[in-house]
C-alpha cells in the first residue's frame, strides 16, 4: 500500500512539473486568439460563377475557331444564362460530324440538338460533376493564392481555410492575427489582379467623356470583338474618369507574369509598378508591338485601365512599367498582388471582425484579474467551510489549472477571451467534485464509520456523480465546439480540457492527498 | 463545517410556493419577450459594430448625426465601459438586401466617416493621424523623412530596422493607453531622439479618436450563425435528456428537460427586462448554463436513486425530501463557488463578456432552485399517477 502511495506521489509531481514545463513561458507557449491580440477575421465567398463565365467563353471561342477550320457551318454561337453554349444554324447534313466533334467534350459537356426547318442546334450544357470539380478548383485556387500574398505581407501564424456548409465548400476563412493595417490587408486579398494588356482601337479609341459618346462614334454599334472600358485618372483629361474601346480579347495576360516590384521613374521620382515577363510573354509583346505601331496598348487591371501609351516602335524588351499616381506604398501593394498572380474568381466579403491592439490588450488585463478574484473567492470558500480539507481542494484546483494551461500549450489551442471565462468556469465547477466527495466523506463519518473507511465509503458512493456531472458539460462543450466560431470554439476547448483536467485531479489527486495524510499522520479527527 | 446543520425542510410541501415564485418568473419573462422582444446582436441580425474612444467626452447625438451624412445608419450609439473611458458602442444598420462584392463595412469607411467632424483642422493637412495610424505607415513616413538623418551611407535593413523601432516604440505606448494619445507631451518618457519628436510635431497630430474595433456580419453570415445557435440549443436540450433518461429513468430525463426549459426561459426572460444584447458568446453562456443546471438535477436524482433502495418502507414524498435535505449542503457550496466565480467575471471581467457573465449569474440561481422545485414535483407527480393508474386501470 505504502508503494502504491509512492508512485501515485511521484505520478502526481510529474504531472505538476511537466504542466509547468510546457506552459511556460506563458506569454510565448499560449496562442491568443484574435480577440485578445488584436488582428483580422474574414469570411470570403468566391464567386465561382467567374469562373464557370471564363470557362464557359474560352470553350465557345475554341469551337468557333475550330468549326472554321473543319468547315463546320453554323450561324453563330452564344452563351446561354446557365454556364451552357448554344450552336445556332448547323446544318442537319453535318449532324453527324458535329457529334463527333463534341464529343470529345464528354463527360464534362454533355449536348442535345434541336430540330428546325432544316437546320439542327446543339444545346451544350456543362455536366454537374464538371461544375462541381470546376467549383472545387476555384476555390482551392483562390485559397493559394490568397496565401500566397498574405503570405508576401508578412503575417505570423495566419489561418486560411476552406469552409463551407454542406457539400458547398465555396468560402474561405482568413485570420490574420496582429495585423494592424486593416485597409491595406483588405486591399490585398480582395484585389483579383487581372492584369491585360489591350490594343486600342486603331482609329476611335478614345478617350470619350462618356458612354454615348463612344455608341455615336459607333453608329451605336460597337464592333463584336471590342469593348469599353473605363480610364480613371487619365492625364489627357487632366486625371478625369474617360472611356477607351480596346480590343476585347487580350495581347497579353499576368499569366505571361514572370515576375513584378516597385520602381520609381528616374525623371520624376514617381513610384511606378515594373513587370517582368517570362519567354512566351516576351514573343507575344515583341509581335504586338512589332504589328501595331502607331497604336496604342491599354494596360488594363480588373477592368480598368491604368495607362494607355503609344507603341513607338517594335519592343522586344522582357519588361514594361506601369504608371499611374501611386504611393510608394499603393506601387509596393500592386507588386505584390501582381506576383501572387489574378486571383480566378471575384471574392466577395461576408463578414469581416477588426479588432485593435489595444482592445485585446484590455480584455486581457481583466480576464486575469477576473480570474485572480474568482479564484481568492473559491479558495477562501473552501478553506472557511471544510478547514483543513480545504487544502486538499486547493491543491486540486491549482493542479486542475496548470494541466489546463499545459493542454493549451502543448496542443497550441487558442486562447479567446470566452476562453478565459471558461478557466473562471472551471474554476468553480472544478471545487464541485471535491465538494461532493467532501460532504459525502462528512455524512460517513456522521453516520459512524472510522476515518479511513468514511473516507473510502465517501470517494466510491461519489465516483459516478462526479462522471455524470462532468460528462454532460462535456456534452454541452463538445455541441459549442461543433456549432460555434472562433471565440465560442475557443470557450469550448477551455471548458472541455478543464473538465477533463478536473476529473482526474478529484479522483485521482484527490484521493491519493487524502491517503497521503491518513498514512503518515496518526488522525483522531478529520478537519473536514 | 455545515452550512446548514441537519435539515429537515418539507421541499415537496413547498412546491405550490416554488411554483407561484416560477409562475411570476415566467410571466415576467413572456410578457417582456412579447412587448420588448429580444435584443440580438449583430451577430444575428447582421449588421456592424463599432466600438470608438474618444479624447473627450463624446456627445452621442453628434456621432449619430455625423455617420448619417456618411450614409451610415447608426441604430444605437451608446457609452460603454466607465464612463472615464470615454468609449462608445455604435451599432450601424446592415446593408441593403442588394448584391454587392463588399457586404460588411471596414473600419476604414467608419474612420474616414467620423474624421470630417472631429478632425477637421487636419483634414486636408495629409499629417498622420497618430491615433489611428498603423505603425508600418508610421515607420514608412520616418523613413521618407529621416529625422535622425541616418542618411545614405546606412544599409537598407539597419536603416528601416530603426525606424520600425522607433514606429514600434511609440504604438506600443499607444497601445498601453488603451488606444488614444492625448497630447504630444505624453511622449517625452519614451526618450525619443530630438529629431523625431521634431518630425512627429510637424508630420503627425494626435487625433480625437480612435476605433477600436469593428465587426460587420452581412446576412448570409448572420442568418447562418442563427441557424447555428438554434441548432446547438436544441441539441444540447436533446443529448441532455437523452442523457439523465438513459442514465436514470425516462420521467427523470422529462423532469429535467421540464427544469432546463424554464431556466433558460427565465434567462431570456431576464435579457428581455434589461434589453441586454444577446452575442454568441450569450448562447455559449446559455448553453453552458443547461449544462450547470442539469448537474444539480443530477446530484438530487442520484441521491434519490440511492435512496429508493434504502428507504424502501418510506414513501416517494419522504425519499425526495431526504434526498434534497442531504444533498443541502453540497448544493448551497457548490452553487456558491461557482456563483462566486462568476460573479467575480461580471464585475471584473469588463464590458465585452457582461453579456456572458450575466447570463451565467442569473441562470446558476434560477437553475439551481429549479432542480427542488421544478424537476423535483415533476417526478413525484408522474409516479403518483402511475400509482393510480396501478390501481385504477
Amino acid at each position: 500500500m505504502k508503494r502504491n502511495l509512492t508512485y501515485r506521489l511521484l505520478f502526481i509531481l510529474l504531472v505538476f512539473v511537466g504542466s509547468i514545463v510546457l506552459s511556460y513561458p506563458p506569454s510565448e507557449k499560449i496562442n491568443l486568439g484574435l480577440d485578445l491580440k488584436g488582428g483580422i477575421h474574414l469570411v470570403l465567398q468566391v464567386k465561382t460563377e467567374d469562373a464557370f463565365e471564363v470557362e464557359t467563353s474560352q470553350r465557345r471561342e475554341m469551337i468557333e475557331a475550330d468549326f472554321k477550320e473543319e468547315n463546320l457551318v453554323f450561324t453563330r454561337t452564344q452563351v446561354t444564362e446557365d454556364f451552357g453554349i448554344e450552336i445556332i444554324g448547323a446544318l442537319q447534313d453535318q449532324e453527324r460530324q458535329l457529334e463527333i466533334y463534341l464529343d470529345q467534350f464528354s463527360p464534362a459537356w454533355t449536348y442535345r440538338p434541336r430540330y428546325r426547318e432544316g437546320e439542327v442546334d446543339m444545346v451544350m450544357v456543362m455536366s454537374s460533376a464538371e461544375r462541381k470539380a470546376l467549383a472545387d478548383r476555384t476555390v482551392r485556387d483562390a485559397r493559394e493564392t490568397i496565401q500566397k500574398r498574405v503570405d508576401q505581407y508578412g503575417v505570423a501564424e495566419p489561418t486560411i481555410q476552406i469552409y463551407g456548409s454542406g457539400s458547398i465548400q465555396d468560402q474561405i476563412i482568413v485570420e490574420l492575427p496582429g495585423v494592424e493595417d486593416f485597409d491595406r490587408v483588405l486591399n490585398l486579398i480582395k484585389s483579383t489582379a487581372m492584369l491585360e494588356l489591350k490594343l486600342v482601337h486603331p482609329t476611335d479609341g478614345g478617350p470619350f467623356a462618356t458612354r454615348e459618346a463612344v455608341l455615336q462614334a459607333f453608329d451605336n454599334r460597337l464592333p463584336v470583338d471590342y469593348e469599353v472600358i473605363t480610364y480613371p485618372n487619365s492625364p489627357e483629361t487632366g486625371g478625369g474618369s474617360t472611356y477607351m474601346v480596346v480590343r476585347k480579347a487580350p495581347s497579353l495576360t499576368g499569366q505571361n507574369l514572370k515576375t513584378a516590384n516597385r520602381a520609381q521613374d528616374d525623371f520624376s521620382g514617381r513610384s511606378e509598378v515594373a513587370f517582368f515577363l517570362d519567354s512566351e510573354g516576351v514573343n507575344l509583346f515583341t509581335r504586338t508591338t512589332e504589328q501595331n505601331v502607331g497604336n496604342r496598348l491599354a494596360v488594363v487591371l480588373d477592368d480598368q485601365i491604368y495607362s494607355a501609351p503609344r507603341i513607338d516602335e517594335r519592343i522586344a524588351s522582357e519588361s514594361a512599367r506601369i504608371t499611374g499616381n501611386f504611393s510608394p506604398e499603393e506601387a509596393e501593394d500592386l507588386a505584390l498582388v501582381l506576383r501572387s498572380g489574378a486571383l480566378p474568381a471575384s471574392i466577395q466579403i461576408l463578414e469581416n471582425r477588426i479588432i485593435g491592439p489595444s482592445l485585446g490588450l484590455d480584455s486581457i488585463r481583466r480576464g486575469v484579474v477576473a480570474s485572480l478574484v474568482g479564484m481568492m473567492l473559491v479558495v477562501l470558500g473552501m478553506l472557511v467551510v471544510y478547514k483543513a480539507s480545504g487544502i486538499n481542494a486547493i491543491v486540486c484546483l491549482v493542479l486542475n489549472l496548470l494541466v489546463l494551461m499545459a493542454v493549451l500549450s502543448g496542443a497550441h489551442a487558442t486562447l479567446t477571451l470566452p476562453g478565459i471565462a471558461g478557466v473562471i468556469l472551471t474554476i468553480g465547477m472544478a471545487v464541485d467534485a471535491n465538494i461532493l466527495i467532501f460532504e459525502r466523506v462528512k455524512e460517513e463519518l456522521r453516520s459512524g464509520k472510522k476515518i479511513r473507511s468514511a473516507v473510502d465509503a465517501g470517494f466510491d458512493r461519489v465516483f459516478t456523480t462526479i462522471l455524470d456531472t462532468n460528462i454532460t458539460t462535456l456534452i454541452g462543450a463538445a455541441v459549442l465546439y461543433q456549432i460555434g466560431t472562433g471565440p465560442v470554439r475557443g470557450f469550448a476547448v477551455t471548458l472541455g480540457v478543464g473538465l477533463v483536467a478536473n476529473i482526474f485531479s478529484a479522483v485521482f489527486v484527490s484521493r491519493t492527498l487524502f491517503s497521503l495524510v491518513l498514512q503518515k499522520m496518526e488522525v483522531e479527527a478529520l478537519s473536514i | 463545517m455545515d452550512i446548514v446543520k441537519d435539515p429537515k425542510i418539507d421541499w415537496l410541501g413547498l412546491k405550490w410556493v416554488f411554483f407561484g415564485i416560477s409562475l411570476v418568473l415566467m410571466l415576467t419573462g413572456a410578457v417582456a419577450l412579447l412587448t420588448r422582444g429580444l435584443n440580438l446582436g449583430v451577430d444575428f441580425t447582421g449588421g456592424t459594430l463599432v466600438y470608438v474612444k474618444f479624447k473627450e467626452e463624446p456627445d452621442l447625438d453628434r456621432i449619430r448625426l455625423t455617420l448619417g451624412d456618411a450614409g451610415l445608419k447608426a441604430e444605437e450609439v451608446v457609452r460603454f465601459d466607465e464612463i472615464s473611458q470615454n468609449e462608445v458602442q455604435i451599432r450601424i444598420a446592415g446593408g441593403t438586401a442588394e448584391e454587392t462584392l463588399d457586404m460588411t463595412l471596414g473600419s476604414n469607411q467608419v474612420f474616414e466617416a467620423l474624421r470630417p467632424e472631429y478632425d477637421l483642422e487636419y483634414l486636408e493637412t495629409g499629417k498622420l493621424d497618430l491615433n489611428n495610424v498603423p505603425r508600418s505607415e508610421l515607420s514608412a513616413r520616418l523613413q521618407e523623412l529621416d529625422p535622425v538623418a541616418l542618411g545614405e551611407g546606412t544599409p537598407v535593413a539597419e536603416f528601416v530596422a530603426h525606424y520600425d523601432e522607433i514606429s514600434e516604440k511609440i504604438i506600443n505606448y499607444r497601445t498601453e493607453q488603451s488606444g488614444i494619445i492625448h497630447r504630444f507631451s505624453e511622449l517625452d518618457q519614451l526618450d525619443l531622439a530630438a529629431g523625431v519628436v521634431t518630425v512627429l510635431n510637424e508630420e503627425a497630430y494626435p487625433g480625437n479618436f480612435t476605433i477600436l474595433s469593428v465587426e460587420s456580419v452581412g446576412p448570409k453570415v448572420s442568418e447562418e450563425l442563427s441557424n447555428r445557435a438554434r441548432t446547438a440549443v436544441i441539441l444540447s436540450l436533446g443529448f441532455m435528456l437523452a442523457y439523465v433518461a438513459f442514465r436514470f429513468w425516462p420521467i427523470y430525463g422529462l423532469a429535467a428537460l421540464a427544469a432546463l426549459f424554464h431556466d433558460v426561459f427565465i434567462t431570456l426572460g431576464a435579457f428581455a427586462v434589461t434589453q441586454r444584447e444577446i452575442s454568441l458568446t450569450v448562447v455559449a453562456a446559455l448553453l453552458t448554463l443547461v449544462g450547470y443546471s442539469i448537474n444539480d438535477t443530477i446530484v438530487v436524482f442520484d441521491r434519490v436513486r440511492e435512496n429508493l433502495k434504502l428507504m424502501r418502507r418510506d414513501d416517494l414524498v419522504t425519499v425526495i425530501n431526504t434526498s434534497i435535505n442531504q444533498t443541502l449542503n453540497r448544493t448551497i457550496m457548490t452553487s456558491g463557488m461557482t456563483f462566486m466565480a462568476v460573479f467575480a467575471l461580471y464585475l471584473f471581467g469588463g464590458q465585452v463578456l457582461r453579456g456572458f457573465s450575466f447570463a451565467l449569474v442569473i441562470g446558476i440561481i434560477v437553475g439551481t432552485f429549479s432542480s427542488v422545485a421544478i424537476a423535483s414535483p415533476i417526478v413525484l407527480w408522474w409516479q403518483t399517477l402511475m400509482e393510480k393508474r396501478k390501481r385504477h386501470p
